[in-house]
């Protein structure tokens, strides 16, 4: 089984801890992983702003760069979220078409290819779970307030078996935190009071880290937490399941 | 240009304690509703039967439309055609001038205010009194409604009582609101018996009948219907339903995604005139054939207007319903409204994270959120987009599409973040304005993973 890491552009040049942690954690759950050298941006930044027309070109290098993978993997909700619903290349359509229905956002790739039963890891700290909206209603990672059907979570699945963790949920479960793309300059004030609100609610649980599967989501709520001085940090879920403290 | 989306937000935002109120107020909706969903074992089968029975309604549509009129007719109820507001608005002020009427009474009907009928009528010398008492208010207050269901939800009991104390002469600082509400049904009551005329507005008009059905929860519609001599009923064409047996289905889906009920407190079957009482209907067009044409859009036009989406909507519950400046707000007045004025309403689709919650919970499965995303890209192919934005997605596009450039910006960009902060951390950055941009590492990913990562881990 060969699986491409993919690594969204911000992460590579902002998180490469979250790179680091998604590799590790694969490697040691045995996966043979390789991360092709000449990947860039899956064309979601272009294309959510009503510039799909100008995401061809990151198109053609996503289809050059991860065809003949048995599994794509990322740790991103949002971006294999783009991927699965927008990639095209009218040259190489079949090898699109795969790469569409083979790419995974981490943690399903976790519970529903690798079948995770146990993890070897620990983190003993109380942690609030961001479930960030691309993953939750796009990809269907967890079950959602507005729908009448049976509950469910992949990520609180996998961080239930990290030792020591307590998870503390939130009041809105599932409220999105208004990162949003450029939405977060574009409609700046909605976006940052969207973020705020979304803090206040895992301060009022007194958690020390908000953890989640999308790192744009968690990087809008560090900016504003570390602006007011908070003591709560943010961790991408990767390095909670990788970690071994 | 006029005030977009993103400025009309940051004015409503600036009130911080207000902005929680409105979010918690609309939250509680919301919450009530998936109270009522859950109710229901059968709710996303009836979401099903609600969207297949509007998909076929809109795939037939010339067909209902024509077998209504037929029956409508047959009612005894005079049935009139108007293309676009204008001639919906003519069409009603006739029929006022025919009868020489003065004192009109209308129900909610966010028909009128998307054809801008009170300001043409008014404009003709004939006032209108609005009587949903939500309305009314905002009328009071020359605003219109906030919200389609709950049109004065922007206001506080405290605006209310001073809004009332100047128009009704209720006592200053009184913020009861029973007594707010008291002062507010003798002022209507007397609308209603002085009123020869009401206008209504059409929930639910059924072909196979050619009858229509009003909800209200305040009686309001019946009062003024009851009571006049000529009732006009305005309705927007895709308001028809083909059979009667349908409203088992939307009477139960309507009430329970606006407010939570299991059913709204009137339900008013209107099918021919009394005797001696004129009744009409005005059918209107105004866009929809447009947005029913356009493929990937016209299912809007299932839309119920229950409002579920404004009320789930946390862009919505932040930035209140004026920052839309449209009639019909939120996600769904979003994709609504480029068909009618592309150009006045471009910045609407970009006013959503894409979070997906809209589609969720309309109860006639409209795609709300993709179809957000498909307006994006039809008004920028329109040309519709700042310049400022076009040239910078130009140059994402050109870096992206370069593996090596992509590198080398980056690495200088980091370089530069470290090197001179105050380059990236000022004023001009809307980012920073609130948040403190992200540290600038000094190793990409690839960069880690050339000499760490392939074969070691």
């Amino acid at each position: 089984m060969k699986i491409a890491l993919f690594i969204p552009c911000y992460i590579d040049q902002f998180y490469p801890k979250v790179g680091i942690a998604t590799l590790q954690l694969l490697k040691k759950l045995g996966c043979d992983v390789e991360f092709p050298l000449e990947q860039t941006c899956c064309g979601q930044p272009m294309a959510n702003s009503g510039f799909a027309s100008l995401s061809k070109g990151c198109d053609v290098n996503f289809v050059k760069n991860f065809s003949g993978f048995d599994y794509i993997v990322a740790p991103s909700g949002s971006c294999v979220l783009h991927v699965k619903e927008h990639l095209k290349d009218d040259t190489n359509p079949i090898e699109a078409e795969q790469i569409r229905n083979n790419v995974y956002e981490l943690t399903e790739f976790l519970t529903d290819v690798l079948k995770v039963k146990s993890l070897k890891a620990k983190f003993p700290y109380k942690v609030g779970l961001h479930n960030s909206c691309h993953g939750q209603r796009g990809l269907h990672l967890s079950s959602m307030t507005e729908r009448m059907l049976p509950e469910f979570s992949k990520p609180e699945q996998l961080l239930s078996m990290v030792e020591g963790i307590e998870l503390r949920k939130p009041k809105r479960n599932d409220e999105c935190c208004g990162f949003g793309g450029t939405f977060c300059v574009f409609e700046e004030a909605v976006s940052v009071k969207m973020g705020k609100d979304r803090i206040q609610e895992h301060e009022v649980n007194d958690v020390d880290f908000i953890t989640g599967g999308d790192t744009s989501c968690l990087m809008h709520l560090e900016g504003l937490l570390k602006r007011k001085g908070s003591k709560v940090q943010t961790i991408h879920i990767a390095e909670i399941l990788n970690s071994s403290l | 240009m006029k005030i977009t989306h993103d400025a009309l937000a940051e004015k409503f935002i600036a009130d911080e304690p207000r902005t929680d109120w409105h979010d918690e107020t609309l939250w509680f909706v919301r919450a009530k509703r998936d109270k009522a969903a859950h109710g229901l074992p059968e709710w996303e089968q009836l979401r099903e039967w609600g969207s297949q029975i509007k998909n076929r309604t809109l795939s037939n549509l010339s067909n209902y439309l024509i077998e209504f009129e037929k029956n409508a007719l047959a009612n005894g109820i005079k049935v009139h055609w108007a293309s676009d507001a204008k001639e919906h608005n003519e069409i009603v002020h006739e029929i006022i001038k025919k009868h020489k009427i003065q004192k009109i009474v209308k129900s909610k009907s966010m028909l009128t205010e998307e054809c801008h009928l009170n300001e043409y009528l008014h404009h003709h010398g004939i006032e209108v009194v609005d009587t949903d008492l939500g309305e009314r208010i905002v009328q009071f207050r020359k605003e219109p409604p906030s919200h389609i269901v709950l049109p004065a939800i922007h206001l506080k009991k405290e605006d209310v009582s001073a809004t009332f104390h100047e128009h009704l002469q209720t006592e200053k600082g009184n913020n009861d609101p029973q007594y707010l509400t008291e002062a507010a049904r003798q002022h209507l009551r007397n609308k209603f018996v002085e009123s020869d005329l009401a206008i209504t507005g059409v929930n639910f008009a059924i072909a196979e009948t050619g009858g229509f059905v009003v909800c209200t929860n305040e009686g309001n519609a019946d009062m003024g219907a009851h009571t006049a001599k000529v009732h006009i009923a305005c309705m927007g064409f895709e308001k028809l339903i083909p059979k009667a047996e349908d409203l088992s289905v939307f009477l139960r889906l309507l009430a329970r995604s606006a407010t939570g009920q299991p059913i709204t407190t009137y339900s008013s079957h209107f099918h021919k005139p009394r005797p001696n009482q004129e009744m009409h209907i005005v059918i209107v067009d105004n866009g929809r054939s447009k947005q029913l044409g356009r493929e990937d859009f016209r299912n809007s036009l299932k839309c119920i207007r229950c409002a579920a989406c404004f009320n789930t909507c946390p862009v919505y519950r932040r930035s209140g319903g004026h920052s839309y400046h449209t009639a019909v707000a939120g996600p769904i007045g979003s994709i609504l409204n480029p068909n009618l004025d592309m150009k006045a309403n471009a910045d609407l689709p970009f006013a959503s994270t894409l979070c997906g919650s809209c589609s969720n919970v309309c109860p006639v499965k409209i795609n709300i959120h993709e179809q957000l995303w498909k307006w994006r890209q039809v008004i920028v192919s329109e040309g519709y987009v700042a310049t400022g934005k076009k040239v910078g997605m130009k140059g994402a596009s050109f870096l992206f599409s370069n593996p090596k450039m992509y590198r080398l910006i980056g690495k200088i960009g980091r370089w530069g973040m470290r090197a001179f902060p105050l380059m990236i951390n000022n004023k001009a950055n809307p980012w920073f304005k609130q948040r403190e941009m992200p540290e600038a590492p000094k190793e990409s990913f690839r960069d880690w993973y050339l000499k760490n990562g392939k074969n070691k881990s």
